[in-house]
């Protein structure tokens, strides 16, 4: 029976119904529940690697080896994993090799809006693009047998809208693994010069065979209905396209974004009036179609920002008016916040009473401290960036500016990508002070396991990796375990280590408060003795609101018992019920 | 086609009200797209969920403003928000509920006043609810998702055993007599 799934669950089913045998990503939205679904499949082995560069280094192996492998990420995780696709396209595969990337149009959790599709030409490998959950499932299994027959990692572009929107899926039963066995081939293989040079023409041959197959296959349909108007597109905006144009145009749909079909697409440019390429972000089929010499219109009527809507594409192409919707002038808006009960949030205030203090801040939850009130963060480049900008800040200005910066990241995103900036500092004579937010776990792609848990994707115990002595096995000695809620001892540590003039780690543990095992039996109230000073409000707590007499109340239903504003009240004015 | 949105506040359990509705609409024999919201905007802010419903073939699974048929809001000033997303006649349901957002709480905007009365003009086809009063006499706050889902399912074409055997195929175990009695809670409420 058909089911609603997730365009990610759906992923997961057809990899696991083409037989997958490994799979490992790192967790990044909108591409987590890839993963998290294929964990809860009869896959034989599914992982979080520590960062994406590994998890596709993972997948190239078990492909060598001569098994499916899937790796999963979002679209800023391929910068990560490039360096190994890129070659990856040189020695081919063993068993299918397919990568899935998930951009995020309109960022809804990322820091940037890139358009992965200039990937697959960089790297010459072949792109699919699913418009729905079920030709997620589809695609993901002709992704197998496409790198299979082609010799190619495949890459399956997701977005936001296909990704994290449910439709019907008819699953059907796995095919029995189809292991090749491992051939030991240096020339294909080993990647140094001499045979790299051969793998190049090879790459370059197979690039045309691919593309004439992409002239022919059922990937790429033609939909013809009114012929004045003519519509190139792929994915989400095909749906977008569809939705608001209907049977007033006629379709050209690419289910290969890379490589592109010519033939085809100047056929369709040719069989009807106006021809539109739909697409979101960069025109990357639209400038294929100009070096083809087709005109057609595109970003000259639509925008390279954000998603697009079905409304707009009527408006562009029929010309059609927007209605006057109703509307309410200046609502207060409703930003994402830290949780109530989170630790980062005590981090944060303590660092707010240091006067001056720059925050080089990176990619978590806790990012969200750069909104008010907190307002304790003034930088967020990518993983594991804020070790190394500070490192770069003291270097720029000198052991004074050292003495005034702090870099803060999370466990996970430490593990990822900020050990190298960590050794970084202390190989270069550098003096910088860190804090590694510990909460236990990879907390706003919504509660994974990493590398510091203790625990695999699917909760199996694992060797659990000491912060501390990693830290002290790089060169740095000054490394403290602290409490954040614990306000004074912690914020005395840490004017404390800017002050040490040698390189510092602050371990600021205390588990996310969303987590199982955290449970906070107290609850609180505001007594008569609050005196409207207001110091529970600069934290920033959604459970804490100022009531119409001007004290201090407390919403029972968002308190979770964390105390943290009771350690904080001087007058003892919130306390224990 | 029948085009849903539900908005709230991150953490209010939109998610499970989504899959409810998508899943009661296959049950009727619709093609149905839903949109949800995951990651960092998931966490105490506005949040959208997109139902979308139809006999024939569904194609975008997002709706687009002044295209709603029907909005259910989980807090008043999300509901606020969304009439931009409102057809004309479109049926509005809200829940009373007020949550300050971070901008009221540091004391940098102040929560508007009025709103009720407001949308009432903005939107003829209303139906308000305290929604979080229902739920906690149903035996748990965390059902106030399921209270307007009840709501919803009292003035729609769907059969009341099919929106039951739904929720019992999707709400958690634990939760599920409490759930139950808060759809009767919200449906009784609205007819």
């Amino acid at each position: 029976m058909a089911s609603l799934m997730l365009g990610n669950e759906a992923i997961a089913q057809g990899a696991f119904e083409a037989g997958v045998m490994v799979a490992s990503a790192y967790p990044g939205t909108p591409s987590t529940e890839i993963t998290e679904h294929l964990a809860l499949l009869p896959v034989p082995h599914v992982e979080w690697a520590p960062n994406e560069k590994v998890a596709l280094e993972v997948c190239i192996g078990a492909s060598l080896a001569g098994t499916r492998s899937i790796c999963s990420m979002k679209h800023v995780g391929l910068n990560v994993a490039a360096d190994p696709l890129f070659t990856a396209s040189y020695t081919g595969v063993g068993g299918g090799l397919v990568v899935c990337v998930a951009d995020d149009q309109g960022m809804h959790s990322s820091q940037n809006e890139q358009d992965s599709r200039h990937y697959a030409e960089a790297s010459k490998t072949l792109m699919l693009e699913p418009s729905d959950s079920a030709e997620c499932r589809m695609f993901a299994m002709k992704a197998f047998e496409l790198s299979e027959e082609f010799d190619t990692p495949v890459i399956i572009r997701l977005s936001t809208r296909i990704s994290h929107s449910r439709s019907l899926v008819e699953a059907g039963r796995p095919l029995p693994p189809p292991i090749r066995e491992f051939q030991r081939n240096p020339g294909k293989y080993v990647m140094m010069p001499a045979m790299a040079r051969r793998r190049h023409e090879i790459v370059e041959e197979r690039l045309k065979k691919i593309k004439s197959f992409a002239e022919e296959d059922s990937i790429n349909t033609v939909e013809m209905h009114a012929d004045e108007i003519g519509v190139i597109s792929s994915g989400i905006s095909y749906q977008y396209a569809k939705e608001a144009l209907g049977d007033k145009a006629s379709y050209l749909k690419l289910g290969m974004v890379y490589p592109l079909p010519d033939k085809l697409m100047k056929d369709f440019a040719a069989s009807v009036g106006k021809c539109y390429v739909i697409e979101e972000l960069d025109p990357f089929i639209e400038t294929h179609c100009r070096s083809l010499g087709l005109n057609v219109s595109g970003k000259e009527l639509f925008s390279p920002l954000g998603e697009y809507t079905s409304l707009q594409i009527r408006q562009a192409v029929l010309g059609e008016k927007a209605e006057g919707a109703e509307s309410f002038e200046a609502l207060p808006g409703r930003p994402p916040v830290m949780c109530a009960g989170c630790p980062h949030r005590a981090v944060f205030y303590a660092l707010k009473q240091i006067k001056g203090l720059t925050v080089t801040g990176d990619i978590g939850c806790y990012t969200l401290a750069a909104l008010a009130p907190l307002s304790m963060l003034d930088s967020c480049v990518c993983m594991g960036a804020s070790i190394g900008m500070a490192h770069g800040m003291e270097k720029a200005l000198g052991r004074k500016q050292a003495e005034k910066t702090i870099a803060v990241l999370g466990d996970s995103t430490f593990l990822h990508s900020g050990i190298t900036g960590l050794i970084d500092i202390v190989y270069n004579k550098g003096t910088s002070a860190i804090i590694i937010l510990d909460n236990s776990i990879t907390g706003m792609t919504g509660h994974q396991e990493n590398p510091s848990t203790g625990l695999t994707i699917r909760n199996e115990p694992t060797k659990q990796l000491d912060l501390k002595k990693l830290c002290e096995a790089v060169g740095i000695e000054r490394v403290a375990v602290a409490d954040p809620f614990d306000y004074k001892s912690f914020l005395a540590l840490v004017r404390q280590e800017l002050a040490a003039g040698e390189p510092s780690v602050i371990i600021a543990q205390r588990p996310c408060a969303l987590l199982k095992k955290v449970k906070y039996k107290e609850r609180f109230e505001v007594s008569q003795s609050c005196v409207k000073c207001g110091i529970c409000l600069k934290i920033g707590c959604p459970a804490i609101y100022k009531a119409p007499d001007g004290k201090s109340g407390i919403d029972e239903a968002q308190c979770v018992g964390c105390g943290y504003c009771a350690n904080l009240c001087a007058l003892k004015a919130i306390a224990s019920k | 086609m029948t085009s849903i949105l539900i908005v709230g506040v991150g953490g209010q359990g939109t998610l499970l009200a989504s899959r409810i509705l998508g899943s009661v609409a296959i049950r009727a024999g619709f093609d149905v797209k839903v949109s949800e919201v995951h990651g960092m905007s998931q966490r105490g802010g506005s949040v959208e969920t997109y139902v979308r419903f139809s006999k024939g073939k569904v194609d975008s699974p997002i709706i687009d403003y002044g295209c709603a048929d029907i909005v259910i809001a989980f807090e008043l000033l999300e509901a606020a928000r969304s009439v931009r997303y409102l057809k004309k006649s479109a049926a509005l349901i809200v829940n009373t509920q007020q949550l300050n957002p971070m901008p009221v709480i540091a004391g940098l905007a102040a929560y508007p006043e009025g709103l009720l009365e407001e949308l009432q003009m903005k939107a003829a086809n209303m139906t308000a609810v305290n929604a979080l009063d229902l739920a906690i006499a149903s035996g748990s706050a965390k059902t106030v998702n399921v209270v307007l889902i009840g709501v919803l399912a009292a003035s729609m074409d769907i059969a009341k055993k099919d929106w039951l055997d739904t929720i019992r195929e999707i709400a958690p175990e634990k939760m599920l007599t409490a759930n139950l009695k808060a759809f009767e809670a919200g449906y009784c409420a609205a007819s």
